[in-house]
């Protein structure tokens, strides 16, 4: 019996078995096994329809299997007590203000609270959002709304964020703003895994690659391999910028 | 027209204060329609939380019978109280009919499907907004109808000004089971029929006026808090 590779033991990911997905007709995930990485930036790259928004949900618990089963693991086997957050496409900004949005979702998690107001404070000032703590977070412009919800997010202490397209509803500022604070979340050892269809982005944020199309995940490896020497023809051709079909 | 004017004038001097009965009616129409809705609210929010939040099988028509309660004709609600309060009702030994209490429970009765109806939907808009963020944030029943509630506070308190304007409108009921009766039960809309119907315009102008002016300021106040949570939350 041999062991396993000693980066792995730290490493952690959402293995899915034998995972499907039915909406009514609809088979949006057709019988996927996977282990995704939580530990690196991982992206799921796909068009959209591809099926990336509902992997990130059924990893977060937000959707639920037809079929099969998806479990945390990590030394090789299930860990129940990774800690995940999910930010979504849309910031949610409650209607208080930033710091109290923040707060509140310290609140749902449990923090006692004595704690939540340095907690938040500290996200945010993180975020570089200091400033903006004790504005109305509906009042603020969406890159500043989408740096909350990533404040939010780290106050929790995840091990991972689940990023649904963090930048596709900003403009292109607002959206480098992002990708550098995801970039320096991950270096201070934050996994990421973002769903996008901007292949860009991957290409700037990726060490590791998901492709999905009509529900499948046709490729997953090394973003550098996946990008260089693309093993599927529907993958050589979106990266082309081709039509898909 | 010139009894119109005479009454006009009149009116003016009752408001000035010269008619000692004036202000107690206004007092107990305050009273009994502010009591009415903080206790319709104190049933409708729960309820109104929990039907937003609980699929079951027959919600849309319970929904729907809900919204048609909107519409209860107020003199069949002062019907029934009166019936359950009467000295052989099921609440006759209560005791109370053809006082405020009576008065309170007539347009709790009234105005809860109001306000019901008017939380579900705004609970129902909320949760259609947050739901999938507290479900990410694993929030479980409690936090996560605290949590509407509170995004949903300027709606709501609308939903409650509502409700009160309802209330403190309405004759029917407060007459049935109220009964109208000097210095006890004797609210603004039940003064104003009786003294329009004894010939005393004054006094029965005097008081629309006032209840127009109450409702206007009810309906400004309502607009008011749209407009400020508009302003600050967007």
């Amino acid at each position: 019996m041999h062991s396993i590779p000693e980066p792995l033991l730290a490493e952690r990911f959402a293995e899915f078995d034998a995972v499907t997905l039915r909406r009514g007709e609809v088979t949006v995930l057709d019988t996927l096994s996977l282990m995704l990485p939580l530990s690196r930036r991982t992206v799921i790259l796909g068009a959209n329809g591809a099926g990336k928004t509902t992997l990130l949900q059924l990893v977060q618990g937000l959707a639920q299997p037809t079929t099969g089963r998806i479990r945390c693991v990590s030394g090789g086997g299930a860990d129940p007590a990774v800690r995940l957050a999910y930010v979504f496409q849309k910031p949610v900004m409650l209607r208080r203000s930033a710091q109290a949005n923040v707060e509140h979702a310290l609140a749902v998690a449990g923090v006692p609270v004595h704690r939540r107001a340095e907690a938040a404070g500290a996200a945010l000032a993180r975020l570089g959002l200091g400033y903006a703590a004790h504005r109305p977070a509906r009042r603020l412009s969406g890159g500043e709304q989408q740096r909350v919800a990533l404040a939010r997010a780290l106050a929790l202490g995840p091990h991972s964020l689940l990023l649904d397209e963090p930048t596709a509803s900003l403009d292109p500022g607002a959206a480098a703003a992002i990708e550098r604070e995801l970039l320096a979340l991950a270096g201070d050892g934050i996994g990421l895994v973002m769903a996008t269809h901007d292949l860009a982005m991957a290409r700037r944020l990726a060490s590791h690659l998901v492709f999905m199309h009509r529900g499948q995940v046709l490729e997953s490896g090394p973003a550098d391999q996946c990008f260089r020497s693309p093993r599927h023809e529907t993958l050589r051709r979106f990266l082309a910028g081709q039509w898909l079909d | 027209m010139s009894d119109f004017l005479q009454s006009l004038s009149a009116t003016a001097e009752l408001l000035a204060g010269a008619n000692p009965h004036l202000w107690p009616i206004v007092r107990l129409s305050v009273e009994v329609s502010g009591s009415a809705t903080v206790l319709a609210a104190a049933l409708a929010l729960p309820l109104a939380a929990w039907l937003a939040l609980t699929p079951f099988r027959g919600r849309d028509v319970v929904v729907a019978g809900l919204n048609s309660l909107m519409g209860l004709p107020s003199v069949v609600v002062g019907l029934v109280v009166y019936l359950l309060l009467s000295r052989a009702g099921p609440l006759g030994s209560l005791g109370i009919l053809f006082s405020p209490p009576a008065m309170v429970i007539a347009q709790t009765v009234l105005v809860m499907p109001l306000i019901t109806a008017l939380a579900r939907q705004t609970l129902e808009d909320a949760l259609a907004e947050y739901g999938p963020y507290l479900a990410s944030l694993n929030a479980g029943k409690a936090a996560t109808i605290r949590t509407l509630l509170f995004e949903s506070r300027f709606s709501l308190s609308t939903a409650l000004l509502a409700g009160f304007g309802r209330a403190a409108a309405e004759v029917g009921a407060v007459l049935i089971v109220g009964g109208n009766i000097d210095g006890v039960t004797r609210v603004m809309t039940t003064a104003i029929a009786l003294e329009t119907s004894k010939g005393d315009l004054p006094l029965a102008l005097a008081l629309g006026l006032l209840l127009v002016l109450m409702v206007l300021v009810v309906n400004l106040a309502a607009h008011g808090v749209r407009a400020y949570a508009a302003h600050r939350h967007g």
